[in-house]
């Protein structure tokens, strides 16, 4: 079963902006989704008429079967939702949130008080259950929307943007939570900018662009489309003499430091082997960019052709 | 959702309301205490007692029904118009967007938010009338029929206000512009039969002063109006604000682009 099923959705907003002219998606039962896209592109605002914040112009949303059209009670009740904007009142205390929110759903106050000192917990909020909303650090609000979220045991959570200008340790505890929580059967689509995110965590992906849908396919047979990668290789020495390795094109950077560009046909163990014998040995490498950075800026040009 | 889920739902919604007002109780609940007392101060004991009585009833007597649905129809609007607004301006509203809650359901929600604040503002009214005046009560039933009749009917106004506000100075217009003059010239202060007949007749139009007359009946026993016609009146007005508040929430105006 398709968790969420998407086809030719168009959204003209007052004033005649289109802001969607035909996406289409289909995200797997289980999957960890990226919908990525540069600002503008309409990822909101797919967002917004799968969780029925935005009447869409047209097209079809099913979530779990149920679509939105005729049986959009079903649907909401399938949907978790992190929003890009915190959208919780400042004056209520941290744990009223979640449970008020598991009871719209329709879950009662044991059952919610319950839940939401699980995820609380989990997340790390539970000491501050009894605070006022306003009190709370940004990475804590976006933590709490996420218990929020979570509340009612969503089977697809949509997170939009929920690192936006967290710290890279409260990130990275977030990017292990939801992993668990993917784990254990929650389909989960996550819009980001940080492509090193949604790399690490997503197994298929779709970019929009313009309204349209670029892209949508699995992370891995998209990061094979790359037709070249470029590495820097960090040397234990400095460099007396530039190595120069036939077939590949190589410049030094500093005196520690090479770039090369490695090609589809071509592999990093010749180079390693290369530069051993010219007695150079390398202490630890990276990419010089991110992999999905470089298809993106690509697939984004391309469709804007 | 089931009928089970739709109540727990409702409840959840009703509990947060109850809480927010009795939260900020001294901003809530204390100043209309406070401005009652002073009404039955000045216009009850100072001045009520150099008037004759009206339908004999000592002018202080006749117009405790009035004073205390006045704060009633205030609190019941403030409570939803401003709690609703304050929602979509915090954009909280979409915890009730995205969940499967019916729109009548939130729409009962918090009408029924916006009736228990005027009655427990109803309730301290009457309290501090109990001051000045021995409290009566002719009719209980039609009484509270009266109050919360009428509560539900301006909590609804407060909703529909509160849809179409897009700023903090919109929700406050129709409260100065429109509710507070209708309710002065509702009848709390005065019987109709004192006013000239053209002014009889157009005082007719103004649906406060069903409200009004009905709360007095079940106080005191007297009504300018006719009891079933005023109760009928007022229950029109809540099925045509209703519906048109559902109208409203189901096609998104104010809450979804």
């Amino acid at each position: 079963m398709q968790a969420l099923k998407i086809r030719n959705l168009t959204k003209t907003y007052k004033g005649g902006v289109e802001a969607l002219r035909g996406v289409d998606l289909d995200v797997p039962e289980g999957d960890f989704f990226a919908l990525l896209g540069p600002n503008g592109a309409g990822k909101s605002t797919t967002i917004g008429i799968v969780s029925s914040l935005v009447n869409k112009s047209g097209g079809t949303v099913e979530v779990f079967g149920h679509n939105i059209d005729t049986d959009l009670e079903a649907a909401k009740s399938c949907i978790g939702l992190v929003p890009q904007e915190f959208n919780f009142n400042q004056f209520e205390p941290v744990v009223e949130i979640v449970m008020s929110q598991g009871g719209y759903y329709g879950l009662d106050r044991q059952t919610a008080y319950q839940r939401a000192e699980t995820y609380l917990k989990q997340l790390g909020l539970w000491e501050k259950r009894n605070s006022m909303a306003r009190e709370l650090s940004g990475g804590m609000k976006r933590r709490l929307m996420i218990a929020r979220a979570l509340v009612h045991e969503p089977k697809l959570l949509i997170l939009d943007e929920p690192t936006a200008g967290v710290d890279i340790e409260i990130r990275r505890s977030m990017w292990e939570f939801l992993r668990r929580i993917n784990e254990q059967g929650t389909t989960i689509i996550l819009t980001t900018h940080y492509l090193e995110e949604a790399e690490n965590l997503c197994r298929h992906i779709a970019i929009i662009n313009n309204g349209y849908t670029v892209e949508s396919t699995a992370m891995k047979s998209l990061l094979r489309q790359l037709q070249k990668e470029t590495f820097l290789l960090y040397l234990q020495e400095p460099l007396e003499q530039f190595p120069s390795i036939q077939g590949y094109a190589m410049k030094q950077v500093d005196e520690t430091t090479l770039e090369v560009d490695i090609s589809a046909e071509q592999n990093l163990n010749q180079v390693f082997g290369e530069l051993a014998a010219a007695g150079l040995q390398v202490r630890s490498m990276k990419n010089k960019s991110n992999r999905l950075e470089e298809l993106f800026v690509k697939l984004v040009e391309k469709g804007q052709l | 959702m089931n009928a089970r889920q739709q109540y727990i739902a409702f409840s959840a919604l009703l509990v947060k309301e109850i809480r927010r007002f009795m939260r900020i109780w001294v901003q809530t609940v204390l100043p209309a205490a406070i401005t009652m007392a002073l009404y039955f101060i000045i216009f009850g004991n100072l001045i009520g007692s150099q008037l004759n009585d009206i339908h004999g009833l000592r002018y202080i007597d006749y117009i405790v029904p009035g004073i205390i649905l006045m704060s009633v129809i205030n609190n019941s609007y403030a409570n939803v118009v401003s709690s609703f607004y304050s929602a979509k301006f915090q954009r909280h509203v979409e915890e009730l967007l995205i969940s499967p809650m019916p729109n009548y359901l939130i729409i009962i929600g918090f009408i029924a938010g916006g009736v228990a604040r005027g009655m427990v503002v109803g309730a301290a009214v009457t309290g501090v009338s109990m001051f000045f005046v021995k409290l009566q009560s002719h009719h209980l039933l039609i009484t509270l029929a009266a109050g919360v009749l009428t509560s539900m009917l301006f909590s609804l106004a407060g909703f529909i206000n509160a849809i179409y506000a897009k700023s903090f100075d919109d929700i406050s217009i129709i409260p100065t512009f429109v509710l507070t003059p209708l309710t002065y010239l509702g009848g709390v202060f005065y019987s109709v039969d004192m006013l000239p007949a053209f002014w009889q007749n157009v005082s007719l139009v103004n649906p406060i002063l069903y409200m009004v007359n009905a709360m007095r009946y079940g106080m005191l026993g007297v009504s300018d109006i006719d009891i079933t016609l005023a109760m009928a009146i007022i229950i029109s007005f809540i099925i045509a604000l209703f519906s048109f508040a559902l109208y409203l929430l189901n096609r998104g105006i104010g809450v979804r682009s």
